[in-house]
């Protein structure tokens, strides 16, 4: 009687075994930023330890240290990203009156002022890298060889605001 | 003798009619409700720890999506900007304001901010971003007019129907190139034909979009 007993109990929690969300939609893993109370911070999005080495860091290193070729490619994706990260306080043309400079924003220095005319490119490199003054890095939202596709499109911005079109009228007739 | 009513017919009937008509209804019902914002959070606005609009930052400011969304273009998940991507301007405007409290005291602790989250996928659903915005397929195509949104909300319903909607004919929701983050972009009366032509351009090919693999793995 007992085994039956004991028989029947094991089959019911067997059965209840079976209750529950089986849709599979909630799994047992972190998802991307999720909460995570297995770490400290609570959060799954955690800091690299200090001194990892990620594979191809070499490379990376090395796209810093060498600006690529300058081409047409180079420059659109410098525009672009210029365009996104940049010109909400440079401006779109680079006179340092962009959306944000309009609300308040420390003005940045014009790229057309003859110092950052004579500035050379690593010092731009540098000052997107680590900041300057009142801006940010922007290390971790652009990568180095976007750097130096965003100074090549520096470079052509300040060109454009310095030729002199009487002097070249052919190049008039390029313009739209 | 009379057994029955003279309304005892109708009842009958009725009753053979619901019979018939029950499980039908009962599907239809379900089928309803599954497709409800009761159950895909459709058009629910969520409450969040800093009222953050993207209604001023995208109409108003005119920030580009990826300004804060960094890897949308590279990884699975858009990515959700560190409290230092916040503190760029904030730092210098609306310092005061009772508003940003928390985001300044998440950069002073080095505790990120917990913003709740307006998209959910199942856990059995792979999704990646990258793919998508290299094909062609907007920002404001799933996520809605976003600039029009003072506090997040889901747009579309999310659905498996949703999803497959577009894996089986994706030309009609596609965008130019330049177009992918626009949020303003609306499409052109040629929609259908250009679409044809985008889809051709991009390679995309329907033939294995909607194979189960693609989405559950």
């Amino acid at each position: 009687m007992t085994m039956r007993r004991l028989a029947c109990l094991t089959m019911l929690l067997a059965a209840l075994g079976g209750c529950g969300d089986h849709s599979m939609s909630q799994q047992n893993r972190y998802g991307t930023f999720s909460k995570a109370p297995l770490f400290r911070d609570g959060t799954e999005a955690q800091s690299l330890p200090k001194g990892t080495v990620a594979q191809g860091d070499l490379a990376r290193a090395r796209q810093i240290t060498t600006p690529p070729a300058v081409d047409m490619a180079l420059l659109s994706r410098g525009r672009e990203r210029y365009d996104i990260y940049c010109s909400p306080c440079h401006g779109l043309s680079g006179h340092g009156d962009g959306m944000i400079v309009q609300r308040g924003f420390p003005a940045p220095p014009s790229y057309h002022s003859a110092r950052l005319r004579a500035a050379d490119a690593r010092h731009i490199f540098d000052v997107i890298t680590n900041g300057y003054g009142t801006m940010y890095s922007y290390a971790a939202r652009i990568e180095p060889r976007d750097r130096w596709a965003i100074i090549a499109y520096i470079r052509a911005l300040q060109q454009s605001q310095q030729t002199d079109m009487a002097a070249a009228p052919q190049l008039r007739s390029k313009l739209p | 003798m009379q057994l029955f009513r003279p309304g005892a017919n109708t009842i009958a009937t009725l009753a053979i009619a619901a019979i018939g008509a029950a499980p039908v209804l009962a599907v239809g019902l379900s089928y309803e409700v599954m497709r409800s914002p009761y159950v895909t959070n459709q058009n629910i606005t969520r409450n969040q720890p800093v009222p953050f609009s993207h209604e001023h930052h995208v109409s108003g400011l005119g920030l580009d999506c990826r300004y804060c969304h960094t890897s949308v273009e590279k990884a699975r998940f858009a990515g959700m900007p560190p409290t230092e991507t916040c503190m760029t301007c904030h730092s210098q405007i609306w310092t005061n304001a009772q508003m940003l409290a928390p985001v300044r005291e998440s950069l002073a602790r080095s505790k990120p901010m917990a913003w709740t989250r307006v998209h959910r996928l199942p856990d059995y659903v792979y999704f990646d971003h990258s793919v998508h915005v290299a094909k062609g397929v907007g920002c404001t195509t799933c996520h809605g007019d976003v600039g029009q949104m003072r506090l997040m909300r889901q747009a579309a319903p999310l659905t498996m129907q949703w999803c497959l909607d577009c894996h089986r004919n994706p030309a009609p929701y596609l965008r130019p190139r330049e177009a992918v983050f626009d949020p303003k972009w609306r499409p052109p009366k040629d929609r259908a034909e250009i679409g044809a032509k985008l889809a051709a351009g991009y390679h995309i090919k329907t033939d294995h979009l909607t194979d189960c693999t693609i989405c559950h793995r």
